[in-house]
């Protein structure tokens, strides 16, 4: 009794100071395919630091820019020498420049997903009409498309630049479209493997770490044996080697399939039969990273 | 009871290890319903069947007329959630959180700005929603977990031990919240608590449940009406050496049935009868007024599920008889 009262009158009072009217929803709730989109965006902005603390920006701007300051000078230098080509192949210019791509994939695949794993705010998104396959979808294309926005960025530049310095229109357009189906394979393969590992960690740090890893380690590795493979003259075994690493795979595809110059030590890239299965193997482990993240997230639940 | 919100049928989860319900069949009506169970019974279980997210190893259960197994989606669409442990990133404004939360909802741009900015006042927070998450107290972290749960205006409301962690005050300011939920904003409640004591207030229905097995279901009045346990303790006087004793036959003598607190802290002391309302209170001031003792403390005893439930066997017996 004694404790009652009091309480009751709290709660009294407590109706009164929020009593400002309570309005019903009745507009429309535009269900799955709506959320799905708003968590892309939200995602994909998110990727360059948009609608994040200002520090958030730093990093993701910063390495964008240096993606594309190559690119702007070689333009300027293209077209004040009055060069009749450009110094570097729209399809060697994420090749030369992984690391950045690399650096790119470590710091934002767990932003992403860390950060909700992490906070436990899975839950949250589970508890609403979004499924597993909406959420696990829109964090996949965010990110592949992040990466898409700072690998063909620079191969803008380098197209509008050699337009400027009025170099070959076919040849130029072509070798521009090859290397923008190259970068949306390298865009959507290291998504896919920035996720898959950093949705493992709800630790962002041991994510930046273990993505990085995983890009730059395999590529350390598959370079060495394929230069002492190459110095022993066993040229088929290069090839081979090369479907180890992440950007090893794209430049084998990329030189069977797109015109490109090979990066492999001899600079001889692989044959087509062994390009096709460069293609199957970076398809496979695109559609594998999809799976394991399914699977991932069916566990998480709630 | 008309309209059933929530029913369950035989409804049972086995895990490798345990089984965290066993054959639980309730129906539970509009209005704020309290699941109360101690650690372990099988209440966040429940909740994750109902959200349709977990399968039910047997049984069945529905949500607002719709098939848990079959229908989760439109489910989630209708009802909102806030789960028991922390869910919220720290580096996010709560209006930033809110309204994203609004748009997985489906809420339009729009809506989920304005809905979140009246979510918010309503669960009271103000100016502080611009601010990082990071920097707020566990009452006002407990406020955007419901506002994020409110947003869309569901039907139905699923809180997880919203009370977790919050002091006299801020525990009290949530079941005040809570009780609004549904006289405001005609949102129907299902809350879980290990504590009965403050469910009893705020709810009009309780469900207990124990080791996944319903121990009770029944309307708050009837639960109060039944369980109260008082106990009291009293002075000693010249007049009344054995004042304890005193008491207890006086209360004897009006046909009430006291007993021994044996077992609590200053047993032999401390006398313990069941209330049965307002009456027994002045019946007991009186008595000892008469007597020309002192009260030393009167306090009710039943704030504790297990207290309830687990003390003695045989009124957990009545109590289970007293379930549906
Ligand atoms: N995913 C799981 N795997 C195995 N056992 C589980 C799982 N989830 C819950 N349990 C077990 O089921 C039982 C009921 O758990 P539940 O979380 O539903 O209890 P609760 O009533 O919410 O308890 P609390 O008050 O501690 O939140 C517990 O014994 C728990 O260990
Ligand atoms: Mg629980």
């Amino acid at each position: 009794m004694a404790t009652e009262q009091p309480v009751a009158t709290a709660a009294g009072d407590q109706t009164r100071i929020h009593n400002i009217g309570y309005r019903n929803y009745d507009g429309p709730r535009l269900g799955r395919a709506y959320a799905r989109r708003s968590l892309y965006s939200q995602s994909l902005r998110g990727a360059y630091g948009l609608g994040r603390s200002a520090k958030s920006k730093i990093l993701p701007m910063l390495l964008f820019v240096v993606m594309c300051l190559p690119a702007a000078i070689m333009v300027a230098v293209a077209v004040a020498t009055k060069a009749n080509d450009l110094p570097l192949d729209y399809t060697r210019y994420a090749i030369v420049l992984q690391a950045v791509i690399s650096l790119y994939v470590a710091s934002q695949a767990p932003q992403s997903v860390s950060r909700d794993l992490r906070f436990k705010t899975v839950p949250l998104y589970f508890s609403r009409p979004i499924e597993t396959a909406d959420y696990v979808r829109a964090k996949y294309a965010s990110l592949a498309s992040a990466l898409f926005i700072l690998t063909a960025a620079p191969l803008l530049v380098l197209y509008v630049g050699a337009l400027l310095a009025e170099l070959d229109f076919a040849d130029q357009t072509k070798g521009f479209a090859q290397g923008l189906v190259s970068v949306a394979l390298l865009s959507l393969l290291f998504a896919g493997l920035g996720l898959v590992v950093a949705s493992v960690t709800p630790r962002r740090g041991f994510g930046i770490a273990a993505v990085i890893a995983v890009l730059t380690i395999t590529y350390g590795a598959v370079s060495t044996l394929q230069a002492i493979a190459d110095v022993q003259g066993s040229t088929g075994a290069v090839a081979w080697i090369g479907l180890f690493s992440p950007i090893t795979l794209i430049d084998g595809v990329q030189s069977a399939f797109l015109g490109a110059t090979s990066a492999f030590p001899g600079g001889v890239g692989p044959s087509n039969t062994e390009g096709a299965v460069y293609v199957l193997v970076t398809l496979g482990l695109i559609a594998g990273a999809y799976g394991l993240l399914m699977r991932r997230y069916k566990k998480v639940g709630l | 009871m008309d309209v059933t919100v929530i029913a369950t049928e035989s409804l049972s989860k086995r895990f490798p290890r345990v089984t965290a319900l066993d054959r639980l069949s309730v129906d539970v009506g509009p209005g704020v319903t309290g699941l109360v169970g101690a650690n372990g019974a099988g209440k966040s279980t429940l909740i994750k069947i109902l959200l349709g997210l977990s399968p039910a190893t047997e049984g069945r259960a529905e949500v607002l007329g719709l098939d848990v197994a079959t229908k989760g989606a439109d489910i989630r669409e209708r009802v909102g959630y806030m789960p028991e442990h922390d869910c919220l990133p720290p580096d996010v404004s709560a209006t930033e959180f809110v309204v994203h939360m609004a748009r997985m909802s489906g809420l339009p741009p729009t809506a989920a700005r304005e809905r979140t900015a009246d979510t918010l006042r309503h669960v009271g927070l103000y100016e502080e929603r611009y601010r990082p998450i990071g920097g707020y107290s566990t009452g006002m972290k407990q406020r955007v977990k419901l506002a994020q749960a409110l947003v869309h205006d569901p039907q139905l409301v699923f809180l997880d031990e919203p009370t977790n962690g919050l002091d006299p005050v801020g525990r009290d300011e949530m079941l005040g919240l809570i009780r609004r939920i549904h006289t405001d904003f005609g949102i129907s409640v299902l809350v879980t608590s290990h504590l009965l004591g403050e469910l009893e207030r705020t709810c009009d229905h309780v469900v207990v449940v124990d080791g996944g097995k319903l121990l009770r279901s029944s309307s708050t009045t009837d639960f109060t009406q039944t369980t109260t346990t008082l106990a009291i303790e009293v002075t000693d006087t010249d007049e009344h050496p054995d004042g304890t004793r005193a008491v207890r036959d006086a209360l004897h003598a009006r046909g009430v049935t006291v007993q021994d607190g044996s077992g609590l802290p200053g047993a032999g002391h401390v006398l313990l009868l069941t209330a049965s309302g307002e009456e027994t209170y002045d019946l007991v001031r009186d008595v000892i007024a008469d007597l020309g003792l002192g009260l030393v403390r009167m306090e009710q005893r039943r704030h504790h599920i297990s207290e309830v439930f687990k003390d003695s066997d045989a009124e957990r017996k009545e109590a289970v008889g007293h379930g549906n």
